[in-house]
């Protein structure tokens, strides 16, 4: 058969297409009963409560890494009160949200993926639909709204740990003053810039698993297209955070 | 496409009297240029048990598939009790598919939940029984398929036989008035294999459910069917009770009955690959 398209780009359009759909199939079932509460609360837990370790350590070296360079900077302009202001917008702008997505997607997002396919692949999603239950009812929509939920509420813990790391570089080791430090860090601070950084995770959190159950459903050819549906779930989702950050940045402010 | 409605066909096979259940009329499906069912003609009678045998690839799977609704048909039709499968909407195909128990090859139990709860979930998704009424249910169903005291275990502490049966349980539970089965002995020892046919027809003697059973094991499809059907190349190819069936002249038939390598089924093989 001729190929009207090169086949990067119909892969492209195929996922594209896919995830659409997948998108319409989640807001079709969400309302409809019966709401499986145990079931979302199972993948919250999951989802938040697993990530909560690395999430913290990785807000709060950033955060420390953050007061470590632009301590270095600013100082060549005498600029140093500066520091505890750059470092929290920063984090709560941005950096909070993008590195926890990136480690959520690498996290949940994969074991989505891997679950989802082999659920896909020994038929358990066949005979999900022959039970007449929709597969996507039961496993798509509390996985997604399980991550939309709870990546919000880690970037938060994130927030706060990452200026945490500021502070603790900034202070003890780097010898600033610690209420200067924390007037300048919260001085300059909106509402907006929280919310902006929350709106955006749960986007994030929304492409991370329907992403990771789309690769999943989608899978097959076996333990490797498992294992392929896996490493996609986590590549696509994390260029699809860092190129709709750009967008969202660009809407949000 | 073809009208919903029943359309006289060539006389319908009147190898029993009762009427007919599920009605295949020209079925073809592909998968790229891959044409796996060609024409599928084929007729099951109530309270019947079909057995479909075949070899691998042959696109017995995909029949089935296509009687439950999974797969929609490229051309043809596949009629459940006079209603065309593939023009309901996915909701009423839902609804539709609340009379079918499928067991699949290796059971696709779910891996997260005990036996108990995988005879359940049907039960819990489709049916308004109490707890207590689910619980009696699954431990009867359990039973029929001669599994006691597993109800806690996960699948992955059962055997490959017992799993299969599990998913015979599940299939049965909310009482459907079809039932298919996919390869349900492929893999497993003679012993098990026999101890499997042995609950389907089980089953079938006592629920009085029209059964489809696919596999490629010519003793089970003669312990199992009231009625054997050959499929080769997406077309069938034989259709007769076991005992006529035996004797059929095809040598295709009798190349697959015997288990021989050399004969009709391979040659046309390899020369499919050569082309």
């Amino acid at each position: 058969m001729a190929r009207a398209l090169p086949r990067p780009v119909e892969g492209f359009l195929l996922e594209l297409g896919r995830f659409t759909q997948m998108l319409g199939r989640l807001f079709a079932w969400t309302p409809r009963p019966p709401y499986d509460v145990r079931e979302l609360l199972r993948q919250m837990v999951k989802v938040g409560l697993g990530s909560i370790p690395v999430v913290l350590l990785t807000a709060m070296f950033t955060g420390g890494v953050m007061a470590l360079q632009t301590f270095t900077v600013l100082r060549r302009f005498n600029a140093e009160s500066y520091v505890g202001t750059l470092v929290a917008l920063s984090m709560v702008r941005e950096l909070a949200a993008v590195l926890s997505s990136l480690i959520v997607a690498g996290r949940s997002g994969s074991a989505m993926g891997a679950e989802l396919g082999t659920m896909r692949v020994t038929e358990q999603i066949d005979a999900l639909e022959v039970m007449a239950t929709d597969p996507v009812h039961y496993l798509v929509v509390p996985r997604v709204w399980a991550t939309v939920i709870m990546l919000p509420l880690l970037v938060v813990l994130a927030d706060a740990l990452g200026i945490l790391g500021g502070y603790v570089v900034s202070v003890p080791l780097m010898g600033a003053n610690p209420v200067s430090y924390v007037h300048a860090s919260f001085q300059f601070m909106d509402l907006k810039d929280l919310t902006s950084g929350l709106i955006k995770a749960a986007v994030f959190g929304l492409l991370i698993a329907l992403i990771g159950c789309q690769q999943g459903f989608y899978a097959s050819g076996g333990a490797e297209g498992v294992g392929r549906a896996t490493t996609r779930a986590v590549v696509l989702a994390s260029i699809a955070i860092l190129i709709s950050d750009f967008f969202l940045t660009r809407i949000l402010f | 496409m073809s009208e919903p409605t029943t359309q006289p066909h060539a006389a319908p096979p009147s190898s029993t009297s009762k009427e007919v259940k599920i009605h295949i009329r020209g079925l073809e499906k592909s998968f790229g240029s891959k044409r796996v069912l060609c024409g599928v003609d084929l007729d099951v009678h109530d309270a019947e048990s079909l057995v479909i045998i075949g070899g691998s690839g042959t696109g017995k799977s995909v029949l089935l598939k296509h009687v439950i609704g999974l797969l929609k048909p490229d051309a043809g039709t596949v009629e459940i009790d006079g209603t065309a499968i593939e023009t309901l909407d996915n909701r009423r195909i839902t609804e539709f598919r609340r009379r079918f128990g499928m067991a699949f090859q290796e059971g696709a139990l779910f891996d997260s939940m005990t036996v108990g709860q995988n005879v359940e979930f049907p039960l819990k998704r489709l049916t308004a029984k109490t707890p207590e009424e689910r619980r009696q249910r699954v431990e009867e169903c359990l039973e029929m398929v001669r599994l006691e005291g597993v109800t806690d275990r996960l699948p992955s502490q059962l055997s490959g036989g017992m799993r299969r049966r599990v998913g015979f349980a599940r299939a049965i539970a909310v009482e459907p008035d079809i039932l298919l089965f996919d390869e349900p002995t492929t893999g497993l020892d003679p012993v098990t294999t026999a101890l499997i046919d042995e609950v389907i027809v089980d089953l079938n003697d006592r629920l009085h459910t029209t059964t489809i059973t696919i596999t490629h094991d010519m003793e089970s499809a003669f312990r199992i069917g009231d009625r054997i059907a050959m499929i080769h190349q997406g077309r069938i190819i034989a259709d007769a009770p076991p005992a006529e069936f035996r004797k059929l002249a095809d040598p295709r038939v009798q190349q697959f009955i015997r288990g021989i390598a050399d004969g009709p089924l391979t040659s046309e093989q390899s020369a499919a690959a050569r082309r």
